[in-house]
């Protein structure tokens, strides 16, 4: 809402400044957004008269104006064609200044001497777009600065309302509230019932009581149309940010910034029968307005006549039905509409309207009658006419809500004991009635505008908005009593996101809706994706169903940014569809491309393989001190090189998938050198096991090696298997320190040379049980592998 | 005795000129070993005259004793100079640039979450995170914003379906724990969350953290105590916070918080936009039809709620002053917070 200072202090007029009131209005919940001056800064300006108008001798377009300054009468040439004798004009003196370099001087046109210029409003600033100059009201003062008779020094403030707050979308409702804070009243400007001066009426039928409870209307005849606004009323008008239109126009929305109650004017000529006010039927249409033509849905409410529909009830006019030039006869609808049948239509239609913003917010319903009155005066002393009786027709009108409000309850919740005057006090000034009271509660009745109170805590709030948030106590944090708790079954994403980040893997966020064709390629077959159906742009309109997509988007994004080495990771939820139902999933997902270690005079620039990655996995996963439970399966992925890409499980379920990024993607990505990629479940990669310590023997261990050639194809993991099964309990550890390929151990095969060591908790192992074991070892992998020993 | 003397001063020579463990070894043998020549000195005291033979016994002691003394100093001083030289020849430039894996480090919001996390769990609140797509009923229906609510509007959501969405805001997950109808309830909830709208000023998606206290007795004093606490540890200074009446449906009273600004202590500046004041967070008393509606006792219960912008306090803490930087993933940029 924009209003401007001054009208607001033609309401209520606090001794403050402008600042203290911009304060004040922020501290009571109405935020003000900005504040600008009311006019670009100007001088020099004064009201004139002009005297008489007379042909320039040289030039069709020009003027020889005599205008009077209030003291002497000068000659002023003027190109306007709207300027005439006797009007009162804005008159720019030699010496005004109209801005930075806009001095006016005295000139000769064509020959013809010139002392000043009168001005358009546009050229004050005070209007987008002028045809010809500005022409003040017939009872302006001659020789008065404008600025003084315009009250251009004023300020315009733009509050943020938020929406409970309906009933501050007016002058009234903003005076009421200044009043308020002020402990003042604030004068509205008497309303006077304008009495009928012809007897016409015409017939208004409220179909759909509940959506419309309350319908005031007022036929006013023989109307001059083609009256400009008075100035005063554009100038208020442009100060809330409103554009003139025509006269009419100009009183609805005028009493729509006053009082708060949006009104229209129908073109009397053109309504058959009667109004109506009822819901759409089916594949109705309406023209609006705006030029468009729109199908209202069934639950949408219209003022009809007889024969079509005229307007969207409470949002915006029919094209056919309002006032154009040739208008003589008028028709004023002042109504209240329920919020629910406006809520959401304007919207649902593609547009906002300053009626619809206060219809969906609330207007007070007891508003028409005296709105029609208003508007009624202003139009008579405007475009003149005669007005016929108002007639109200009413249906069921809200009920007069009574809150309870407990004197306990609000210290309870405010932790502050406001004295009962004071309780009293604020909330009859905000025009609440007080109805009934005992000892420790009170029984309000809540004013017709205000459609956000309904219960105690409503009450309180206001309270403590008009008391003032700053002035409530403040409690020192308690801490719930009880220590927080460290559990050991689980890993914290936090641990996981450190161990990543001392192996090197930068942390990053990307979004979580992706482009759908590479996200497409990268997913598993199985799953489906969900599409936004209103995305941003068509590259963000799919979620994604693995942390990759952005994970490559990121390292491509570097990699043009001259990076040569890039380790990230993101977690964050992937999201897929079966069946009717949405899957969400939060995983650990990570990249690695370029050289295994920075670039440094002792590294090797080895860039990163499988096993680096791999390696990586297995750390993160030794973090759930659960390592046994955890393998990883060859097996394919779409978006994986097939025979480099594994599935990783705990026990028996699918936690994740590992491997380097399939060539093709690759290529088509444009990226050079090979890519790894990791995702973890992390609901079963966080699950640990506590950790219960092994006594340590105090016996010697035993190391043997073996060095076994076997087929190139054979998974080693099947090997040590077989092993573990053959060497007993006291086999410690299984170390794999060489894989060896070369012409003299035979093509096609590979020599595998591994560290077995053992131990026994209460006594040392001889040489006869360990030759015993390996020996069972080699059999049993000679059998199964056809291995041989080096 | 002259014969003592000058085999004492030639062993002393030797020794001196001695230059290894093994030279000298062979030095102690030949002196002073069972048949080294100053042992063999001792055997000839026999055919001294008895009286002389303390004194010339003496004598013989002193000389080995000497010479011991000299061969231990020698050793002594033989291992230090292969130390020193040992040393000399394994010294290295101590300046070269030492061997590592380069450390990663985490997104500076993610950061700024774990400190959140970190000021908030010292007094018992739990985190919780939720589902991002969400329905209708959560986002909205549950926090008290039916159908066509104005404050709808103020939320430009992403729809799959005219029921099915994406989370708005974290205030989700206070209905999700609520529902659980156990209180007292005291958790925050981090996360992301959506909206269709994307400028300089604005990402389709950004972070918050949700706090949700219920319990008996809770007041707006709580309320005020702690967020004011909260700030004042999370930009580690004695700011000032204002407190200012505003609307969210799911919240009465309502309250938006201002910090005094963090760049210019108030003072006014471009952060603030000359105001002096920075609009940090939402926050209000439980709206008492919220709590009926996910089953907890309003006459009984009380409680507070708040939500604030996680990437607008990154960008405020560390001076990040464009919030592209904070999606871009440039590791340049990213790598400055390890």
């Amino acid at each position: 809402m924009k209003f401007s200072e001054n009208w607001l202090r033609e309401w209520v007029n606090p001794e403050i400044s402008t600042a203290e009131l911009l304060a004040q209005l922020t501290m009571a919940g109405l935020e003000v957004d900005s504040v600008m001056p009311a006019s670009k800064p100007f001088s020099g300006v004064v009201v004139g008269e002009v005297f008489s108008v007379e042909k320039h001798p040289d030039a069709d377009k020009l003027n020889v104006c005599q205008v009077n300054n209030g003291k002497e009468s000068m000659q002023v040439v003027c190109g306007a064609a709207n300027v005439a004798t006797g009007q009162k004009v804005a008159f720019a003196m030699v010496g005004a200044e109209l801005g930075a370099d806009f001095r006016i001087k005295k000139a000769k046109l064509r020959g013809v001497e010139s002392n000043g210029m009168l001005c358009s409003g546009e050229e004050l600033g005070l209007a987008e777009k002028s045809d010809g100059i500005l022409v003040l009201a017939a009872d302006a003062p001659s020789g008065q600065d404008l600025r003084e008779y315009l009250q251009l020094d004023d300020v315009l403030i733009d509050v943020d309302l938020t929406p409970n707050r309906g009933d501050c979308l007016s002058i009234r409702g903003l005076a009421r509230e200044v009043a308020v804070l002020n402990r003042l009243e604030s004068k509205a400007p008497e309303i006077t019932r304008i009495p009928a001066s012809i007897p016409d009426t015409f017939p208004v039928e409220l179909q759909s009581p509940e959506d419309c409870p309350r319908y005031a209307g007022r036929v006013i005849r023989n109307v001059d149309i083609n009256v400009p606004s008075p100035v005063w009323l554009q100038e208020k008008l442009r100060r809330s940010g409103i554009r003139s239109i025509d006269p009419v126009v100009d009183v609805t929305n005028y009493v729509l910034l006053e009082l708060g109650q949006p009104m229209h004017a129908f073109d009397l000529k053109i309504l058959q029968g009667g109004i109506q006010v009822r819901r759409a039927q089916k594949a109705e249409k309406l023209l609006l307005l705006d030029g468009r033509e729109i199908e209202v849905g069934e639950d949408t409410l219209l003022i009809a006549d007889h024969e079509k529909a005229l307007a969207l009830a409470g949002i915006m006019g029919g094209e056919h039905s309002g006032i154009s030039n040739s208008t003589q006869d008028l028709f004023l609808e002042s109504a209240f509409f329920n919020p629910l049948i406006i809520a959401g239509k304007a919207r649902a239609y593609g547009m906002h309207t300053d009626a619809s913003h206060r219809f969906e917010r609330g207007v007070d319903f007891q508003l028409p009658s005296v709105a029609i009155e208003r508007a009624t005066e202003l139009l008579l002393d405007i475009v003149g006419g005669d007005a016929g009786p108002v007639i109200v027709t009413d249906a069921e009108l809200p009920a007069v809500r009574t809150v309870e409000l407990r004197a306990g309850r609000v210290k309870s919740l405010l932790g502050l004991e406001i004295p009962r005057d004071d309780i009293e006090n604020i909330l009859i000034r905000l025009g609440l009635v007080l109805k009934d009271k005992t000892v420790d509660s009170w029984q309000f009745e809540i004013p017709s505008w205000r459609f956000d109170i309904a219960l105690e805590v409503d009450l309180i709030e206001e309270l403590a908005r008009i008391y003032g948030y700053d002035k409530l106590p403040i409690s020192k944090v308690n801490s719930g009593g009880s220590l927080t708790s460290a559990p050991e079954n689980k890993i914290s994403l936090k641990q996981l996101r450190r161990r990543l980040n001392t192996l090197g893997y930068q942390e990053v966020i990307s979004y979580s809706f992706v482009e759908p064709g590479l996200e497409n390629k990268l997913a598993a077959e199985q799953s489906m994706a969900l599409t936004l159906a209103n995305p941003i742009s068509s590259d963000m309109s799919v979620m994604r169903r693995n942390l990759w997509s952005g994970l490559l988007q990121t390292l491509k994004h570097n990699q043009n940014r001259q990076q040569d080495r890039v380790r990230i990771f993101e977690s964050g939820l992937v999201f897929s569809q079966s069946e009717a139902e949405i899957q969400q999933e939060a995983m650990l997902g990570g990249l690695l491309w370029g050289p295994q270690l920075p670039e440094h005079w002792a590294n090797s620039s080895r860039n990163s393989d499988f096993y680096d990655i791999k390696g990586d996995v297995e750390s993160l996963i030794a973090l759930s001190n659960d390592g046994a439970a955890f393998t990883f399966e060859a097996a394919e992925h779409p978006a994986l090189q097939s025979g480099q890409s594994a599935r990783i499980k705990r026990d028996r379920h699918n936690i994740g998938w590992l491997g380097a990024l399939h060539p093709l993607r690759q290529k088509e990505l444009d990226i050079p050198g090979k890519v790894f990629l990791f995702e973890l479940n992390i609901n079963e990669l966080t699950k640990a096991k506590l950790t219960t310590v092994n006594l340590l023997s105090k016996y010697p261990s035993v190391r043997r090696d073996l060095a076994l050639v076997v087929d190139e194809g054979l998974i080693y993991a099947e090997l040590e298997l077989v092993i573990r099964q053959q060497a007993g309990e006291y086999l410690d550890d299984i170390v794999l320190f060489d894989v060896y390929k070369g012409e003299n151990i035979g093509t096609g095969k590979k020599s595998l040379a591994l560290g077995l060591t053992f131990q026994h908790p209460s006594r040392t192992l001889n040489d006869e049980e360990i030759n015993e074991i390996i020996d069972r070892c080699i059999k049993a992998l000679q059998a199964q592998f056809n291995a041989e020993l080096r | 005795m002259e014969n003592l003397e000058t085999l004492t001063s030639s062993a002393l020579q030797a020794i001196a000129k001695a230059d290894d463990a093994a030279e000298l070894d062979s030095l102690r043998v030949q002196y002073l070993g069972k048949k080294g020549s100053l042992t063999e000195q001792l055997k000839s005291l026999g055919a001294l005259p008895a009286e002389q033979r303390p004194e010339a016994g003496a004598a013989i002691n002193l000389a080995k004793q000497q010479v011991q003394d000299a061969i231990n100093q020698r050793k002594v001083s033989i291992e230090s100079a292969a130390n020193s030289d040992l040393l000399r020849r394994e010294a290295i430039d101590i300046t070269l640039p030492g061997r590592r894996q380069q450390a990663g480090a985490l997104h500076p919001v993610t950061r700024t979450i774990e400190r959140i996390e970190d000021i908030f769990a010292a007094a018992g609140f739990a985190t919780v995170e939720g589902p991002e797509i969400e329905d209708d009923y959560h986002n909205f229906e549950a926090l008290n914003i039916p159908d066509h609510h104005p404050a709808r509007a103020m939320h430009d959501t992403f729809y799959f379906d005219s029921k099915t969405l994406l989370r708005t805001h974290t205030s989700t997950v206070q209905v999700r724990v609520m529902e659980t109808g156990r209180a007292p309830i005291r958790i925050i909830g981090p996360g992301r969350v959506y909206r269709c709208d994307s400028d300089l000023t604005h990402t389709p998606m950004f972070h918050q953290v949700e706090g949700l206290l219920i319990d008996v007795d809770v007041s707006f004093a709580d309320l005020k105590g702690i967020i004011e606490d909260f700030l004042r540890q999370f930009f580690e200074a004695d700011l000032s916070v204002r407190f200012r009446p505003s609307y969210f449906p799911f919240t009465e009273p309502s309250a938006e918080v201002d910090v005094q600004c963090v760049s210019c202590r108030g003072e006014g500046c471009r952060v603030c936009s000359q105001t002096g004041w920075l609009e940090i967070l939402g926050c209000g008393m439980v709206h008492p039809k919220v709590l009926e509606l996910s089953g907890i006792d309003s006459e009984k219960y009380t409680g507070y709620a708040f939500g604030m912008g996680v990437d607008r306090l990154a960008m405020l803490r560390y001076q990040i002053t464009d919030l592209r930087l904070l999606f871009e993933n440039d590791l340049r940029f990213l790598q400055q917070f390890s």
